[in-house]
């Protein structure tokens, strides 16, 4: 023993499958962690970094067990521990902060009730020493009103606040290590950036040691010392952050690396004489939800009087926060969701604003592909069928014709043609959202509106995707209406980007004036995007003005 | 695990798994199919006929279950019983569960107007308590097997509209039903190809939980002489004929008793233990 606070020694964790069948799913993981050091574990869905994590606490996902190794956690071992023991360790040794928060609440208790309960199920301190212990926690994890924020519950403050009110419950406890799984990812890089920048402090201050796992080398080189890069529970390499950052030397590593770096757009001229009119013509769009009021307008109304142009066998991108009404722009256009006023004009035709109220035709030359495969895709549909409704249904294809096209289609998408019998579960998640846009393809579309299709996927996987985008562009002729917060995304593939806050275009900008936006919330967004710098986000100056004024609170 | 026995490796080799519970239930569901199919050949003597000098009669080598109120043999009674009890059940619950879902994934898919008409009326029907409804139906149009199967299928509907409604619901909400929707499908495909191969499992499972309750309300109406009339008989009915025997501790009154409630109690537990498609295939 070295006096390393955590000491995992050939970790090794089991899972049994539904067929009784063992599979290793950590294969001899060793790692250390040191006093108020900070670890990222770092790699692909499925390379069992949260598993990992989770050892930290001598727990493991149902169907799971740990088969061998030691985690040693301040001289005691997790594994040997009965689970009496280990649940008084859990809260004041080691602490948990999930992924979701929003899901880790219990919506019917006060956030003040549920943030000192490790104090009270320990017994560490009164109820009242517990109430100030986490007022000064509210305030470290700079949240606003940090006296009353407490009294509300977990539905009446946002997302990025409740992820720091995880981060107190986890402190109260005054633990030695904090795991943290994934605590940004679901949450806009303007809120993640004040996230951020809470956890770091709050850990300096108290020196903490923390596990920092996730899949966003960005976020990761912000706040972890050291970088633990896993691949199919194994570990691929480990080095200070520069040092993997810099000299990478482990092949996974360097392809996550380039992945982080999109290549920039190379656009021939030869787009530029594009004369026959625009492609797609939105004006004045405007889209709500729920009954029209009096004046005509809806209840709630997502998207504001929206115009955007696209040309032929042109990109363009859509950037916001979630809630800016994006999505629901897509929707429109689709004709899922009818718009309640404002032309499309599609091809100089003026489209019908409901999906009903279009021709066969019109709807086959608009494709949509939904963020999500996995509910996109009929999970009781095999790959095949799938496949090939589109083709009966628009071209009228069968039997032999019809399976030729689908090869063809998983040609075309990069998948070996043994997917075709599966089931959508039964595919990862790249694969899955390339039967998605497999299928949208199948319609012979000229126009895509991708909504997010990056977004569920990790960061290698996403570039490969968008590799596949630009080069079904070259060989199809496309164009692309890309959805997505992820900037880095949007400006690899788009010509042109519409910036949209709480319904309304912001701005619209050109990829090579991103340099110069105009608008203070384009601004805030762009300079929002974690670099792969460590230290940019110590150097990170926004406008604490425009933060407040739309960061929302 | 050391307990995969044989009925375990024989489903997995199927791609399936299915547990002794279910396989038992299934064997005796299969048994008393089996005897509804095949009994005029096996019944050992005619329901009719009265075959004991003594009414509720022991069991004996001869008379298996005993003899009844009037002396026939109980046993050829239960196993041409049977054919009513599962024929008729049968019947009702296919139809039920037909009609029912079929109109609740329609109006989960179409809403609207429609959605909420059809379903005011179908909780209206539900409102109505299943045996008064059977009394006066039967009372009105007399007891036949047609109009049994007709009173109970519609008692049973509105059960199965609602549970298919919200399971196609939860199913309309989905992406794919957006594409499937902007594709331009139109209702017969998205009801029967979209949604319904996605609620199927639990629709199944619906239908035997429903039949249970339909052999109980037949047998309850039979008991109350509203079901299968003489000289033919349900179980119910069976239990019911004979229920002056209950003090002698006649046979009679047990055995078909104990038919329902092998068969019922089969289904329950047919419906717990389905067999569960085994999803990590690699192991092959």
């Amino acid at each position: 023993m070295t006096g390393n606070l955590v000491e995992i020694r050939n970790l090794r964790v089991e899972a049994t499958t539904d067929a009784d069948r063992r599979v290793e799913i950590i294969k001899g993981v060793s790692l250390d962690i040191a006093e108020g050091e900070i670890v990222a574990l770092i790699g692909e869905s499925g390379s069992g970094k949260t598993t990992i994590a989770m050892t930290l606490m001598g727990y493991t996902r149902q169907g799971c067990a740990i088969t061998g190794g030691e985690v040693h956690l301040a001289g005691v071992d997790m594994v040997k521990l009965s689970e009496a023991e280990r649940a008084g360790i859990r809260g004041t040794r080691v602490a948990y902060v999930p992924q979701s928060a929003a899901a880790a609440f219990n919506p019917a208790l006060t956030i003040m009730d549920q943030v000192i309960e490790v104090a009270r199920i320990h017994k560490l301190m009164s109820t009242a020493e517990a109430q100030a212990k986490a007022l000064s926690l509210f305030k470290a994890l700079s949240l606003p009103e940090p006296e009353t924020i407490g009294n509300r519950y977990p539905h009446q403050v946002s997302g990025g606040q409740l992820q720091r009110l995880a981060a107190a419950m986890a402190l109260i406890g005054q633990p030695k290590v904090v795991i943290f799984d994934e605590p940004t990812t679901a949450l806009d890089v303007t809120t993640q950036v004040e996230v951020l920048r809470a956890f770091k402090a709050v850990t300096a201050q108290h020196s903490i040691a923390g596990v920092y796992v996730s899949h966003d080398l960005a976020v990761v080189a912000q706040i972890a010392d050291r970088i633990v890069v896993l691949k199919d529970g194994t570990v691929q390499e480990t080095g200070t952050t520069s040092e993997i950052l810099e000299e990478a030397r482990h092949p996974y590593t360097r392809e996550l690396l380039a992945a982080f770096r999109p290549k920039a757009q190379q656009r021939g001229p030869e787009h530029e004489d594009a004369t026959d009119g625009h492609l797609l013509q939105v004006d004045n769009l405007t889209v709500g939800y729920g009954p029209r009021r009096r004046d005509g307008q809806p209840l709630i109304s997502a998207v504001q009087a929206v115009s955007l142009k696209l040309d032929r066998g042109r990109n363009l991108g859509i950037i916001g926060e979630s809630g800016c009404g994006k999505s629901t722009l897509a929707r429109a256009i689709a004709g899922i969701l009818p718009a309640h006023a404002g032309d499309i004009i599609f091809d100089g035709r003026e489209l019908g604003k409901a999906g009903r109220g279009r021709t066969r035709n019109e709807l086959r030359k608009i494709q949509i592909v939904f963020q999500h495969a996995d509910t996109a895709l009929n999970p009781a549909k095999s790959v095949e069928d799938i496949l090939r409704r589109p083709l009966t249904f628009y071209h009228g294809m069968k039997g032999k014709a019809r399976d030729a096209r689908v090869s063809e289609l998983l040609d075309l998408v990069h998948l070996p043609k043994s997917v075709r019998h599966r089931l959508p579960r039964e595919l990862s998640g790249g694969q899955k959202q390339r039967v998605n846009f497999a299928r949208a393809l199948a319609a012979e579309p000229t126009l895509i509106l991708c909504d997010e299709i990056t977004s569920a996927l990790d960061t290698v996987v996403a570039a490969a995707v968008v590799e596949l985008l630009k080069e079904l562009q070259r060989e199809l002729g496309l164009s692309y209406i890309f959805i997505s917060h992820d900037l880095s995304v949007v400006e690899a593939i788009c010509d042109e980007i519409i910036v949209m806050y709480r319904g309304q275009k912001v701005e619209e900008i050109t990829p090579n004036r991103l340099a110069a936006p105009q608008h203070p919330y384009t601004r805030l967004l762009f300079s929002s995007v974690p670099k792969l710098d460590p230290t940019w986000l110590d150097n990170l100056k926004q406008n604490a003005e425009e933060v407040r004024a739309y960061c929302h609170q | 695990m050391t307990r995969a026995t044989l009925s375990g490796r024989f489903g997995m080799r199927l791609g399936y798994r299915f547990n002794l519970i279910g396989m038992s239930a299934l064997s005796i569901i299969l048994l008393w199919s089996g005897v509804a199919l095949f009994a005029p050949q096996i019944i050992p003597h005619s329901v009719g006929e009265i075959v004991d000098t003594d009414y509720f009669g022991p069991m004996s080598r001869d008379l298996w279950f005993g003899s009844d109120y009037l002396g026939r043999d109980i046993f050829s009674r239960i196993l041409m019983g049977a054919r009513y009890t599962l024929g008729i059940s049968l019947a009702a619950v296919s139809i039920a569960c037909f009609s029912g879902v079929a109109l609740g994934m329609t109006a989960a898919v179409a809403g609207g107007w429609f959605d909420s008409m059809l379903s005011r009326f179908l909780d209206a029907l539900n409102s109505i308590p299943s045996k008064l409804f059977g009394l006066v139906v039967v009372a009105a149009v007399g007891s036949s097997i047609p109009a049994l199967i007709a009173t109970l299928s519609v008692i049973y509907t509105p059960g199965a509209y609602r549970f298919a409604r919200a399971l196609a619901v939860n199913v309309n909400t989905m992406d794919f039903m957006a594409v499937a929707r902007i594709r331009g499908e139109g209702l017969p495909y998205l009801i029967a190809s979209e949604i319904l191969p996605n609620i199927l499992g639990p629709v199944l499972a619906d239908l035997g939980l429903r039949f249970v309750f339909i052999v109980l309300l037949l047998s309850g109406l039979s008991f109350l002489g509203l079901g299968v009339q003489p000289p033919y008989a349900d179980w119910g009915a069976l239990v019911r004929e004979n229920i002056g025997g209950l003090p002698f501790g006649a046979p009679a009154v047990i055995f078909p008793s104990l038919a329902i409630a092998s068969l019922t109690i089969s289904v329950n537990l047919l419906i717990d233990n389905l067999p569960s498609r085994i999803r990590d295939r690699s192991a092959e």
